[in-house]
């Protein structure tokens, strides 16, 4: 560890000496461990590291930024001046001087709890798990494509500022999901747990894992794969929609979590990942949502071990819990040291995260949540007399301001008279962001709360993945349009 | 003994990035070959991946972020036993290197025997491309620069507000292994896109090349400047079946999510469109795609991730899917011959296409628009998933410029539509299409596509802009 505090200072160092009035340093070391079965054959089994460091300077008023994994003196000297002269050229098309919010120097060191060490696990173990998980699925008739995954990272990271921070954090990451397919006819249909696209994923060791029984919910998101072929069209209507956990995730982090950005909201994300409907003139005073619908951005390891949850964000600011929604009003945006104060704050969110050591700190969600509502599940069902669950993103899409969503979903079942009558394939809603939001009407209390893990969401150029986490139990939203994704109009 | 080729990368004292040479890439290789000779592997194959990269973005009128990454990794994949395992490193030392071949064998060793397993290809020929220039290589920070400046210039000069990218590099990937096969290959890249904005409208233009003199940044500025003003005042119309132009970039985006399903582990693992379609009448009989590394206007290795090299492969004939891509695995199930498009191994996706050219036709955007009598013109799809994994039907928005066309004539822009449109379908209708160009977007892997006037585009919604 010595050996990196030192690689840090000289690189600071030498930012300074090259004209640099600002500099922060992450030297980065990533171990990652991915499995995967198919048909009841190993896939993938690969294991990886990555250790090198990432430079960021201002300096004639500009950023600049380097990486290099050539960690010698030499390698990281020649990387900071790099930097700075890469600063120094932008400053030639640079149309303001930039200006940072003030922050504390933090000397610390942290460690993100676990109780079992994934990499400790006997990789026989985790495969026998993942092909047992397999099995069950391959024994349902019908099913004709298995599939099951974990993954596994622990990333360190030595973050040291020239305002004098100095940073050790230790980041433990696991997660897991298992998939039937089914094809029939003319129709491919898919189940998956416990959720979508890799499953759960959480700053968890290997009890996350455990926790989920695989075994268990194998054979019944195999009978529901095989199931949906004869299951009824979802209708195309206006209708009472009930959303489950793991989906509502995901509507959150599209519809809220992406345009609550600031970089997005003051066009620097324009290019790419889009713009925002939330204009600066917005904050404190549009109704964002319904008045029992409050959202927080929640880095804080007392919000839960999820995906966006640390100590210190890349920018060297402490973990923090934002309001972004308060009883229905919109109250904050994700903010970094650079923008803080075009909204007023003086101090940043602390949002700034980099998926490793050769990529910007940019800003990105942390655990943006829906907090728990007083409605019990089951109340919540028996409540609803004529509506449609829908359970598992099966595609997501919203336009570059975050306006017009759709999301379809792997399952859904017809509620009729308080209960849960038959399944339907093939579900899917659309609607406009505030609208939909505005139309919540009931949320789960927090027994039926999780903390889901997103651990691909993409956004800046170069493109960096970044993991975030979307705490959010059933909720009922009135008057949805539905069914729109397979209209044959 | 091999010297640790890392200790001589340079990153400093010349204006750009150097790559490892060939000498030193076969250097690694061997060195890991040798290590792993006195360990249980019976078989051993070593990738090495390299990439020198900067990148200057810009918004507002200013670059905003300006980046720079070198980074060397080193893959071993180990066979024991009949089990076979991969691990990665960008530490380049011996040490590291060692650790690494100890980690493939650790893992290969907790898996079950896998019968299937094949024994690692032999020496193989390649044929020869060359997409290395030095003038891309050697592009400074300060070019880039100055050339955003430009752009940046002419925007404010307008009245508008630009955001986007100007991108150089190089890359290298090299591949051998324990029975002699050795592969390597080299690229350049640039790449320029724009985003003009004059509120509330805003329109694109993007291009991608390995020679950078080939890239036209202020031409790029004054293209999506131009739509940006056009596009400043919009009207909103009804949902429903339209005929589109849709620009090469929006072709590209839209039909890259279906040629995964033209890989024949796909199709054997019955989750791809062409299940049970295979050599039937699928799309209009004017569509004809192939795969092709050697294109003049495409880039890539030569090789696939086992070394195997690639072969021009005929996906669809005239509206017929006629054949499929295979790895050594895949091509042994089906009884057919490797095409050289897997992925490296272990995997459980097998290959894909990944060098597509359409064949287009002989029309133009403008021929297009003068041709139609009501439709819309679309520069650019964003968010594009998958809805129907059979029907391939897609959903997505229309981005940065979709335009009202009536009676041969662009007359104003429109609020940007929600599609919902099977893939399938839509091939059925290409009713023009321009020569194919090589096209770069956001949400596909770059092609070589035409753009195509269709008949009966569905949109579902409209949005608020």
């Amino acid at each position: 560890m010595m050996l990196m505090w030192d690689l840090c200072t000289n690189a600071l160092d030498t930012a300074k000496l090259r004209g640099a009035s600002y500099g922060d340093v992450r030297a980065m070391h990533l171990r990652q461990r991915d499995l995967t079965t198919k048909n009841g054959q190993v896939g993938t089994l690969a294991q990886s590291e990555s250790v090198g460091i990432g430079i960021r300077v201002v300096a004639h008023g500009a950023w600049g930024f380097a990486s290099t994994d050539r960690l010698t003196r030499d390698g990281v000297a020649a990387c900071a001046a790099q930097a700075v002269s890469i600063a120094k050229a932008s400053a030639l098309a640079n149309r303001s001087k930039v200006v940072l919010a003030p922050e504390k120097a933090y000397i610390d060191s942290w460690q993100s709890p676990f109780r079992k060490d994934p990499f400790e696990i006997p990789l026989g173990a985790q495969l026998a798990l993942l092909l047992a998980a397999d099995g069950e699925m391959r024994k349902v008739k019908g099913v004709t494509l298995t599939e099951t995954s974990m993954q596994f990272r622990k990333v360190d990271s030595w973050f040291a500022s020239s305002i004098g921070s100095r940073i050790h954090q230790r980041k433990v990451i696991s997660g897991c999901g298992i998939g039937a397919t089914s094809f029939q006819g003319q129709e491919i249909q898919k189940r998956s747990y416990p959720n979508s696209f890799g499953g759960q994923h959480a700053l968890e060791g290997y009890e996350l894992v455990e926790s989920l029984e695989l075994l268990k919910h194998a054979p019944v998101i195999a009978e529901e794969a095989a199931a949906l072929h004869a299951a009824a069209q979802c209708p195309e209507k206006f209708g009472t929609l009930v959303l489950a956990g793991n989906q509502l995730g995901l509507q959150i982090h599209e519809s809220i979590g992406h345009p609550i950005e600031l970089d997005r909201v003051l066009g620097q994300e324009a290019n790419f990942a889009g713009t925002s409907f939330l204009t600066l003139d917005q904050l404190n005073k549009l109704k964002y949502a319904s008045s029992i619908v409050n959202v927080v951005a929640d880095a804080r390891l007392d919000h839960g071990p999820g995906l966006g949850t640390f100590a210190y964000d890349d920018e060297g600011v402490p973990a923090q819990c934002t309001d972004i929604i308060k009883d229905g009003k919109f109250r904050g945006y994700l903010s970094n040291r650079e923008t803080a104060h075009l909204i007023g704050l003086a101090r940043s969110s602390g949002t700034m995260r980099t998926e490793s050591w050769n990529r910007l700190p940019i800003i990105r969600m942390t655990n943006v949540s829906l907090l728990p509502g007083t409605w019990d599940y089951d109340d919540l069902i028996s409540d609803t007399a004529d509506g449609i669950l829908m359970d598992t993103n099966r595609s997501w899409s919203i336009d570059d301001r975050r306006y017009q969503f759709q999301f379809s979903t792997e399952i859904a079942w017809e509620i009729k008279g308080g209960k849960k009558v038959r399944m339907l394939k093939n579900p899917s809603y659309s609607g406009i962001t505030t609208e939909f939001w505005n139309s919540c009407e009931a949320i789960c209390k927090f027994d039926h709360w999780t903390l889901w893990g997103t651990p691909n969401c993409g956004k800046g150029q170069p493109m960096q993945t970044m993991g975030t986490g979307h705490g959010a139990a059933p909720a009922r939203f009135r008057n949805v349009r539905i069914g729109t994704a397979f209209s044959k109009q | 003994m091999t010297i640790a080729p890392s200790a001589r990368r340079k990153i400093s004292g010349k204006k750009h990035a150097e790559l490892l040479p060939a000498r030193e890439l076969r250097g690694i290789i061997e060195t890991v070959l040798r290590l792993a000779k006195s360990t249980v592997a019976s078989e051993t194959e070593v990738h090495i991946d390299e990439v020198a990269y900067s990148l200057t973005r810009f918004a507002n009128n200013g670059i905003h972020q300006n980046v720079f990454e070198h980074c060397a990794t080193v893959s071993v994949r180990t066979v024991t036993g009949g089990r076979t395992a991969r691990a990665t490193t960008n530490r380049l030392d011996e040490d590291s290197l060692r650790r690494a071949i100890e980690a493939s064998l650790s893992l290969a060793h907790s898996e079950p025997r896998d019968p299937r397993l094949l024994p690692m290809p032999a020496k193989q020929r390649y044929r020869t491309v060359d997409r290395f220039v030095k003038a891309t290589a050697a592009l400074t920070p300060e070019e880039r620069a100055r050339a955003v400046r430009l752009a940046c210039d002419w925007a404010s000069k307008k009245g508008q507000v630009a955001a986007g990218i100007f991108s150089s590099g190089q890359s290298q990937t090299t591949v051998g292994n324990s029975r002699g096969l050795f592969a390597t290959y080299c690229e350049t890249h640039s790449q320029f896109s724009i985003t003009m904005q004059e509120d509330p409208a805003a329109s694109w233009a993007k291009a991608d090349s390995a020679d950078v003199r080939e890239i036209h940044p202020q031409e790029l500025a004054e293209r999506a400047g131009k739509k940006a003003r056009l596009a400043v005042k919009t009207s909103e119309l009804a949902p429903g079946r339209y005929t589109v132009i849709l620009e090469p970039a929006a072709v590209l985006d839209l039909v890259g999510f279906m040629f995964y399903d033209f890989a024949a582990t796909a199709v054997e693992d019955k989750r791809s469109c062409l299940n049970n379609r295979i050599g039937k009448q699928l799309f209009g009989k004017n569509i004809s795609i192939s795969d092709d590394v050697f294109h003049p206007r495409q880039k890539g290795a030569p090789f696939d991730g086992e070394g195997m090299p690639r072969q021009k492969v005929l996906l669809v004939d005239r509206g017929v899917p006629k054949n499929l891509v295979y790895s050594r695995a895949s091509a042994k199930i089906a009884r057919k011959k490797p095409t050289g498009h897997g992925f490296a191994l272990p995997n459980e996706y097998g290959e894909a296409p990944m060098n597509l050219v359409f064949s287009g036709g002989d029309s133009s955007v403008e021929k297009m628009v003068a041709s139609t009598d009501r439709g819309l013109l679309v520069t650019r799809l964003w968010y594009i998933r998958e809805v129907d994994p059979y029907e391939k039907v897609m959903t997505g928005m229309t981005r940065d410029g979709l335009f009202l066309v009536e009676n041969g004539k662009l007359t104003g822009a429109v609020r940007n539509f929600r599609f919902n449109q099977s893939l399938l379908d839509m091939l059925n209708h290409v009713e023009l299409m321009s020569p194919a160009v090589r096209a770069t977007g956001e949400e596909s892997f770059e092609m070589v596509v035409p753009a195509m006037k269709i008949g009966k585009f569905h949109f579902s919604e409209v949005t608020k802009f």
